[in-house]
Order: structure tokens, then sequence, then C-alpha cells
């Protein structure tokens, strides 16, 4: 029993648990459409991050000799669900578990666990998982509905025993080579052109590019990351909920939107437009569920304002001047890094100060 | 619609408001608000202590087993910040000695104990100042000053100090404090029902005193009968100087400077009163006790409380006399066993838990709230991590960042504290309401001010000691000095030794470099 | 050549930067707190000497010196040990003995002979009294030390507990029992409580 004794005697009854909890409720939508275009290999590859990471967890508060109860709080299950929806479905199990391990242990429990991280944990696995296996880090699968693909998929994903032997003992065992199953992402498309001197207009042409198609996710990615639907939706759910705050989505896609919309401006040919920098990539899910995770961004409404357009910008020129396709991943990294800072200088204004 | 939806994601925020920043809209609990204000009988015995208001304690004028009237004064208000204690009822004094009183700590302090003699004889000493508007403003708040006035919202701050008139610092607007934020309070709301008439003339009295041009009603909007009543009674009264301002309903809208915010748009600056802005703020019940005293000659020896809380089986709004025992205002309302309830004096946001039951009502108990032990979350939260999630920065109405603060707090790094505001913080309680680790906040915050004050006193404490003492080895060595200098005198006249002198200088010399030091230091 | 050059260059921004460095020393000399003054500052000046030294300042100037741990001021507790070892720079130890509630001494007045020794063994002239006459303690000045229970011949003095006023009182930290959290919820009686006067 606890001997608080001071006021308030009320509460609002706001949790850890119902905040983690309301983020998972929130990001399934988008694990629905993962679903609808990897099959069942998203529910493989999600039911093993969430299962690993919360053992991960267990097996850390164990060895600490912290209450076990903690694993049932919902973060690692968050942070496994996070991490399963920033990978490429084609990944190895096994990948996925290293994932996970780093995910608890090196991002977040040698911190001192839930609160003290100061990185995004599900982020820093996955820059672990990018540097140790570039390959398969970059390798997209064909997703099932992917319009611009006149053909059909080269392997059927809603078949259960196809995918279980592609989960588990990989493109191998279908006979099949990586390359013949994957394709490239639009971001990595229009990389890839710019290296060969081709615009980003040409190269979207050329990708057979279409907003809507972006905008309902029916294009190669990520497992949760290609609908921007989903995404918003439960985005917006979180809003209202109030478990997050606007400043840090909204600072961070009007910045992206409004440098390249500069950009496009001046010199519409090779810059990619506006548009295409916000429905691509990793931007939604970066912006509405990693930027916003409460421990490792800022606390105060200014600072968060802050946090988001360094985001903005990081993002916008990683993207385009930077050796990766995908920026979302590494500015909001380098911006957790910078948290502390940005919460010691842009406090509030006292009252009558 | 657009407002209320904006509302929701926050927007709101995009551009500025008016009002304070932050704030929280706990759930209302507002069970009185319909209860009537109900007269309770006397009770068997009446103890009131001798300081219910900030400053000084005041002495007692009367002995043991003197016969006192109802509104005389008992005990005298000592120094400036200071305010009378009057006999709520006709009876006998039977002690003056420690008793209990409503403190977090469970301490007690001086208390005066009377047994009503049941006639409740009225002492007539003090007339009425009837014809206020013409009389001399020096002369009401004399009267206010004399009839024991506090604010009444809790701060207990005596009132007259606030109605000091300067002649730099103009009033230019009263406000009428009838916000009652808190949850479950319904005593200010029920006053402005029914008693809206009184109140307003207290607010003529106020205004009168100041010479203030407008007044302002604060009422929040969840009160819309006391927006009607109060407006009926300014246009039956024919003020025209005065108006009613309907608040949205936000924690902590009754806080004085988050009202005047709200009102005017303006900050108290940092370290000034609400005075220097032109600014006179006083809630409701004072308002009320204000008129009793100057327009019925009555000082402040009652007044109105909410009872309420889960244990309650009939919550109620009740008139009582100051200084009778919480467990009869209880008993009253139909709450006999006190076993597994926790007793709250004031509200659940800033009211406190009382170690003690045996305690009486005093000026600043706005409400009880008497809630079961397992129902209540101040005890049983327990204490998480802080996830950083920024909800309390979000509500603090002062600009606080309280997960920070409560870190430094947390690790006695108590200068670190200050550097963040430890001292700004108004104990609302909002941060805490929000947290969904369920950090005690507040708690924090008071254990560190707490032990700033400590730390301080001690820090002076050890320096008078230092002066003491050293002052002391100074007067030693002077007068082995001059001891030894007798004797050496006394020696060389008889028979001078070599080593006596050397040694006489010696210590001569010590005792001199000792003063000098000492010297050097208070330089 | 060239090296000639760079040894000129090199040992004229030398020279340079030692001049202004010169200056700068001198302009912003800073009379450094002699080390025992800033241990002295500390302490709680109750002049007990349970640290083994005879009063604050012979301890603080042990310390200074090397000879005394930081440890050893029982009064000043943890916090006096922690500041102790911050200002010489060196690792904090285990505080042993605890301090306790605070205490004040008290004289049993009837039976005070007047002899005048406790006067002469307190180290801060708290306690007041002419030879043959009763001799009392000024509480507000009062350290605790116990210095004075000793010398008296017909022991006399008594260590009683400081009475805790409700002025004083402040919060416990979160988590901390309260002293009055077990209190009898509804006895009348009120222990170690009393009104400023
Ligand atoms: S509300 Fe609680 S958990 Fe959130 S930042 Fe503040 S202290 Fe931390
Ligand atoms: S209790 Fe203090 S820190 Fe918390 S919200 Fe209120 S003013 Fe801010």
């Amino acid at each position: 029993m606890s001997l608080l004794i001071s006021s308030p005697h009320a509460h609002g009854g706001d949790s850890i648990r119902a905040n983690m909890l309301a983020v998972i409720l929130a990001l399934l939508p988008a694990a629905g459409v993962a679903t609808y275009l990897f099959g069942w290999l998203a529910v493989f590859l999600i039911l093993l991050c969430m299962l690993g990471c919360m053992a991960a967890e267990w097996g850390c508060l164990k060895l600490m000799k912290r209450p076990l109860s903690r694993v049932g709080d919902g973060s690692a299950a968050l942070t496994g669900l996070l991490l399963a929806l920033t990978l490429p479905a084609a990944i190895p199990w096994w990948m996925a578990l290293v994932g996970c391990v780093a995910a608890i242990v090196l991002a977040k429990q040698v911190y001192g666990g839930l609160g003290h991280n100061p990185f995004n944990p599900a982020l820093a696995a996955r820059v672990v998982l990018l540097i140790s296996f570039p390959l398969n880090m970059t390798s997209w699968l064909v997703p099932m509905h992917a319009p611009m693909l006149a053909a059909l998929p080269p392997v059927d994903l809603y078949n259960f025993g196809d995918c279980w032997s592609l989960f588990w003992f990989g493109p191998e065992a279908l006979g099949k080579g990586l390359d013949a199953i994957t394709m490239a992402s639009p971001l990595g498309h229009v990389k890839t052109e710019w290296s060969r001197g081709i615009g980003a207009i040409e190269a979207l042409r050329n990708y057979d590019y279409s907003y809507l198609d972006a905008f309902l996710g029916r294009e190669a990615g990520s497992l949760g990351e290609t609908s921007v639907l989903a995404l918003l939706i439960g985005g917006i759910y979180l809003l209202a909920r109030h478990t997050i705050t606007w400043h840090i989505p909204l600072s961070f896609i009007v910045t992206v939107y409004v440098l390249a919309a500069v950009f496009n401006a001046v010199n519409p040919e090779h810059f990619a437009p506006p548009l295409f920098h916000i429905l691509a990539g990793g931007l939604m899910l970066g912006a509405f569920f990693m930027a916003t995770d409460p421990v490792s961004s800022p606390v105060t409404p200014r600072g968060q304002l802050i946090f988001g357009i360094g985001c903005g910008i990081l993002t916008w020129s990683i993207r385009t001047f930077g050796g990766y396709p995908e920026g979302v991943m590494f500015s909001i990294l380098l911006m957790n890094c910078a948290v502390p800072l940005i919460d010691h200088y842009f406090r509030p204004r006292v009252y009558g100060k | 619609m657009l407002p209320a939806l904006l509302k929701r994601f926050g927007l709101n925020q995009l551009w500025p408001t008016a009002g304070f920043p932050g704030g929280v809209h706990p759930v209302e609990h507002k069970i009185t608000a319909d209860s009537p204000i109900i007269e309770l009988p006397l009770p068997p015995q009446l103890i009131l202590p001798l300081k219910q208001h900030i400053g000084e304690i005041c002495a007692p004028l009367v002995e043991v087993g003197e016969h006192v009237l109802r509104g005389q004064k008992i005990a005298k208000s000592q120094g400036y910040v200071s305010a009378s204690v009057h006999a709520p009822t006709s009876g006998t004094v039977v002690a003056i000695q420690d008793h209990a009183i409503p403190h977090p700590s469970g301490m007690g302090r001086p208390c005066m104990m009377i047994e009503p003699d049941g006639k409740d004889t009225f002492d007539e000493s003090r007339p009425p100042i009837s014809d206020y508007r013409n009389a001399d403003p020096a002369e009401i708040r004399e009267r206010i000053r004399m009839s024991g006035i506090v604010g009444l919202g809790g701060a207990v701050f005596p009132t007259f100090i606030k109605m000091l008139r300067d002649q730099r610092n103009p009033v230019q607007m009263v406000i009428l404090n009838g916000a009652e934020c808190e949850p479950y309070l319904t005593c200010d709301h029920r006053v402005m029902l029914e008693h809206a008439a009184d109140v307003l003339r207290g607010m003529d009295v106020i205004m009168h005193a100041v010479n203030a041009k407008n007044g302002v009603i604060a009422i929040e909007d969840n009160k819309p009968d006391a927006i009607a009543v109060m407006r009926g009674a300014i246009e039956a009264a024919g003020m025209k100087d005065v108006e009613v301002r309907s608040l949205p309903t936000r924690y902590p809208q009754g806080g004085e400077k988050q009202l005047i915010q709200t009102l005017t748009g303006k900050q108290v600056p940092e370290g000034r009163l609400p005075l220097h802005i032109g600014v006179l703020c006083q809630n409701v019940g004072t308002a009320l006790a204000i008129h009793d005293a100057v327009c019925l000659g009555m000082p402040l020896i009652q007044r109105v409380v909410t009872v309420s809380g889960d244990a309650i089986p009939n919550p109620a709004n009740v008139r009582v006399r100051i200084g009778t025992p919480i467990p009869f205002v209880l008993a009253q309302c139909g709450l006999q066993d006190l076993s597994g309830v926790r007793l709250i004096h004031g509200g659940p946001m800033m009211g406190e838990r009382l170690p003690r039951t045996n305690v009486p009502l005093v000026k600043s108990t706005n409400g009880i709230l008497a809630m079961k032990r397992e129902a209540l979350y101040s005890e049983q939260a327990v204490e998480e991590p802080c996830i950083r999630c920024g909800h309390c920065v979000e509500v603090c109405p002062v600009g606080l960042v309280p997960n920070e603060l409560a870190w430094h707090c947390r690790n006695d790094q108590f200068d670190r504290g200050q550097e963040y505001n430890l001292f700004d913080c108004i104990e609302c309680g909002c941060c805490s309401y929000v947290c969904p680790s369920h950090i005690p906040l507040v708690h924090y915050f008071r254990y560190a001010k707490g032990q700033v004050a400590k730390i301080e006193k001690e820090r002076v404490f050890a320096e008078q000691s230092k002066v003491r003492s050293e002052a002391r080895d100074n007067r030693l060595a002077r007068e082995q000095a001059e001891r030894a200098a007798r004797r050496s005198k006394v020696r060389k006249q008889h028979a001078p030794a070599a080593d006596g002198v050397k040694k006489t200088a010696a210590d001569t010399k010590k005792a001199a470099t000792t003063t000098s030091k000492t010297e050097d230091d208070k330089a | 050549m060239n090296i000639l050059m760079a040894i000129l260059t090199l040992g004229g921004l030398a020279l340079i930067a030692s001049i202004v460095l010169a200056i700068a020393s001198r302009v912003f000399h800073v009379e450094g707190d002699p080390m025992i003054e800033r241990i002295d500052a500390v302490l709680p000046q109750t002049q007990c000497g349970q640290c083994g030294y005879p009063g604050c300042v012979p301890y603080a100037t042990a310390v200074a010196g090397g000879e005394a741990d930081v440890n050893q001021c029982v009064p000043g507790g943890e916090r006096a040990m922690l500041a102790i070892a911050d200002l010489m720079g060196v690792a904090p130890k285990e505080v042993e003995e605890d301090a306790g509630v605070p205490m004040l001494a008290f004289v049993r007045e009837d039976e005070c002979i007047g002899c005048t020794l406790c006067i002469k063994a307190c180290p801060v002239d708290a306690i007041i009294g002419a030879p043959k006459q009763y001799h009392t303690v000024i509480e507000d000045h009062c350290t605790g030390c116990t210095l004075c229970v000793e010398p008296c011949p017909v022991d006399c003095i008594d260590m009683v507990e400081k009475t805790q006023v409700l002025e004083e009182w402040t919060w416990s930290a979160p988590g901390k029992r309260p002293a009055l959290e077990n209190a009898n919820q509804n006895s009348d009686e009120v222990k170690h409580a009393s009104g400023t006067a």
C-alpha cells in the first residue's frame, strides 16, 4: 500500500498501460493493411516481434530483479509492434528476433528501463538491423495488391503454407532468389534514378507512381508504413484521446512539405514534389507513432515544435542529399539526442515572469 | 461544433486564447448543488483555535470560567497580519489548551473551548453600519478588521489587508470569485443562490471601501442558475457598475491569479500582489461575511460548508458555527462510524487529508469530504517511472515543468529545483491529476519546499551558533590574557622568571590573532 | 628558412598567449576561500565535539589538512558529509552514527546548586545564571551538544527531545511514513504540540 497523503486525492484515471494500449489500438489499421498486403507473413512477423520483445523485457526484469509485472504495462508489446511495422516483410525471422533483443536490451533496459531510454527503442533496433543486414533491410517484398505491377505477385502471400516456409526458411525454400520476390520502393527508385541522372518526375513516371495508391497503401515498403490512410486514422484517434498532441506530427509533416514545395518550385524536374514526400516512406508512421514516443521526445509544447521541425528538415535533407533513400528513422534518432537540450531551453513561460 | 472539435485536438492552442494556460476538468461530483443550506444545531462544545489565519497567533482576552456572548471578541490579533477570534455563541469558557486542528500534520495549537449555554445571546456592542455608502471607508475597513474576517476561499489571508487603499495603485476592479472549481464543493454556489442580495451588498461595501469603479462576479458556466440569480439581483439592486461573467469550467479557474488572468488578460507580476495591477479579488463567502459584519454587526462566527464524499449518507450544505467539532458535523449528516473513512479538509484537488478526526471546523473549512478509504486515489496510487509524456507540462497553469522539477526534488537537488521555479508552484494538483505514472508530484514539491525552508533555518541557526561560539572563544582568550598580564605584573614585581614571561607573551599573541581573525570574519 | 619561420611564429604566438594569460590571471584574480572556512561553513556549528575535535573549526581544519575523514560530523549527518566530500573532492563515505531527533539540554532547577560549571562548558553561551543561583538553558540558543551534562556535579541536566511546533512541521518525502500516521485517530490529546506564542 502506498503512503501518499498529499493532495490531490482525485485522479484522471490515466495510466501507462492505458496509453500503451491506445497506441497499439491506433496501430491496428496499419497492421490490418499490412495483412492485406503481405498476408500471413505480416501476421507471423508482428506476432514474433511482439512476443520477442515481451520475452526480452521479461528476461531483463528478471535479471535486474525488477517487478515482473512491468511486462504487462504494454510498452514492450508496443515496441515489438512498432518494430515489426518498420521491417520489410521478407526479413528472416532470426533477424527480427535480433531486432527485438536490440530494442529491449540495448536501447531500453541498459539505460534503466521504461522512461529512461534516450532513443526510441524500435527505431534504434531498426538502425542496428539496417547497418548489420543492409541487403535484407532494403529488399521490399512484392505486395499482393500493387497496381503498378501488371503481373501477379511472385508469391501468393495468402497461402498459409507458402508463407510458413518463406518465413522460417527463406525464399530458397520456394525455389526462388530474394531478387525474384522483391522490388524497389518508390523512394528507393527515385534515389537510384537520380544516381543515373534522371530527375524525380521522370523517375516517378517510369515507376508508374500514383498518389492514390500511395495514400491507400498499395505499394512496396515496410510492413506498416505504406498506407497513409490507415496511419492517419490511428493518429487522429491518438490525438482525440489526448495520448499525443498535435505539435510533433504537425510540425514534422508541415516542415517536410514546405521544404519540398520550395525546392520543387525552384527545380521541378529534379526535386520530388511535396505530396510525394508526404505520402512516401515512413513519414506518417514516424510522425504520428515514432517521433511522438513520449520517453524520447521533448515534454514542453514549444520543445515539441522544435523537435518536429528538426525532424522534418533532417528527413527531407537525408532523402534528397543523403546516401539512404529514407531519412525518417535517422532524423528522429538524431533529434532524440537533442531532447535534453531542447527541454532545457524551451521551457514554458512561468506565470508572472 | 467546430470550436469544440478544435479544442478536442488541442488545436485551439494554435492562436492565443483567453484565460490561463493549462488546467484540467476533473469529474465534478457536485452532488450537493441542489441541496439548500441547512442550519446545524449547536454542538455540546466548541473548540476555537487561536490561529485560523495566515499570520500571528491571537492572544486570549477572556479567562477560563468567564461567560462570553455570541460575537464577543475572545482573542485579540497580535501584529499586523492577524485576525481576531470571536465567540460563536454565548456560553462559558471551559479551557484554553492545545487541541488538534485540521492540519495534515495532525498536530495541535492552543485552542479555546466554549460550552454553549443554549441562549445564544448576542453581543450588541458593535452596531451595524447601516448607511455604509456614506460611512468613512476607513471605518468600514476597521470594522472588517475587527470582525476577524479572512479569505474564506481557503487562503485565510486577513481580508482588511487586501483592502488597503494605496494612492499609487488604485483598485480599478473588484472581482468576486464564485468560480468554485473544486469538485464536490458547492458552498459558494448555494450562497449565491440563497443570499444573492446580501452577497451583492457585501460586494458593494468592498467597492465603496476601496473606491473601485467596476465589479465583476465570476462564475463558472456549470452553474447557470447562480449566474441567472446573480444577474437578477444586480438588476433588482440597480447596480450598473457590476456585471456577471460566465467563465468556462476549468480547474483551477478559482485560483486568484488564474481568475485574474482570465478576466483581465493580465498576469500578476512575480513578487507583486493583485493590487499592483489594480485588482482586488474576494471570495463569495467572504463578501457575505463582510455584509454580515458591516450591515448586521455580526463578526465572522459561522460559515457555509459542503459536507460530501462517497462515505456520507446525506451529503449537504450546512451553515455551521466555527469551532464545531467535525465529527459532530458528520454525525448530523448521517455518518457516525468513521472507521475505514478518510476525511479531507477542503476539496479533493487541494484539500488536506486529516490524520485526526476530532478536530474543529475552522474559518478555512469550505468543505469536509468523507471518502471510503479503498476508493481514495491518494491512498491507493503506486508510483511508476515517469514516461515523460508531458501531460503535466501541458496542464500546469503556472508554466512549470513538473516532471523535471519532481526529479530534482526527489534527488534532494533543491538548488536545481529552485532553478526550475519550485516556489512558483501553487500546488493546484493538476499535474498529479493527469500523470499516467501516478507520480505524487505535488507531494514532492511540498517535501522540497519544506526542506528548503528547513535548511535555511538550520543555516541561520548555525551562523548564530558560530557567532556565539566565537564570541565565547574571544572572551575566554581575553580573560586569559588579562589574567596572564596581571600575573606577570605580580611576578615581575617579585621574581621575574624568564620562561614565565615568554609564555605570557605567546598567550597574548595568540589571543590577539584570534580576535583579529574574528573581526576579519565579521568584516 | 621555413623551419625558422614556423618556430618564430609558434614562439610568438606562445609569447602573446602567455602574456594574455598572465594579465588575465592578475585582472581576474579571485581570492580563493580558504578550505577551512568553506568546510566550516557547511558544518552545523553545534560545537559538540562528537567528531573527536574540540569544535567545528578544529574539525574543519583537520579535514582540510587531510587528518580527519569527511564523515565524522554526527549532527551534520549525510548532508554535511556530502558537502564536505564535494568540497574536498573525495568520495563520500557512509555516515555511521545517526543524529537522531534534535535534543535540548534542560536543567532541573530545583536540584541545581548554582556551581556555574555548566556555563563554562557551554560552547555557545546558551546557559545563564549567576553563582549560587538556578541556571537555565536558553532553548533558542542550545545546540544540543551535551557538553554541559558531564560537568554537572549533581547530575541535574537532562537532554530532552526538542518539541516540534506546527510551524516547523514539513512534509516528509513521498513513501516515507509520517510520524503521526499511526496516531490514534480519535484521541484528543496531542503530543509535542504547542503554538508559537
Ligand atoms: S505526467 Fe507524469 S509521466 Fe507524464 S511527464 Fe509528467 S510526471 Fe512524467
Ligand atoms: S501543482 Fe504546481 S506544478 Fe503541478 S500543475 Fe499545479 S502549479 Fe503546476
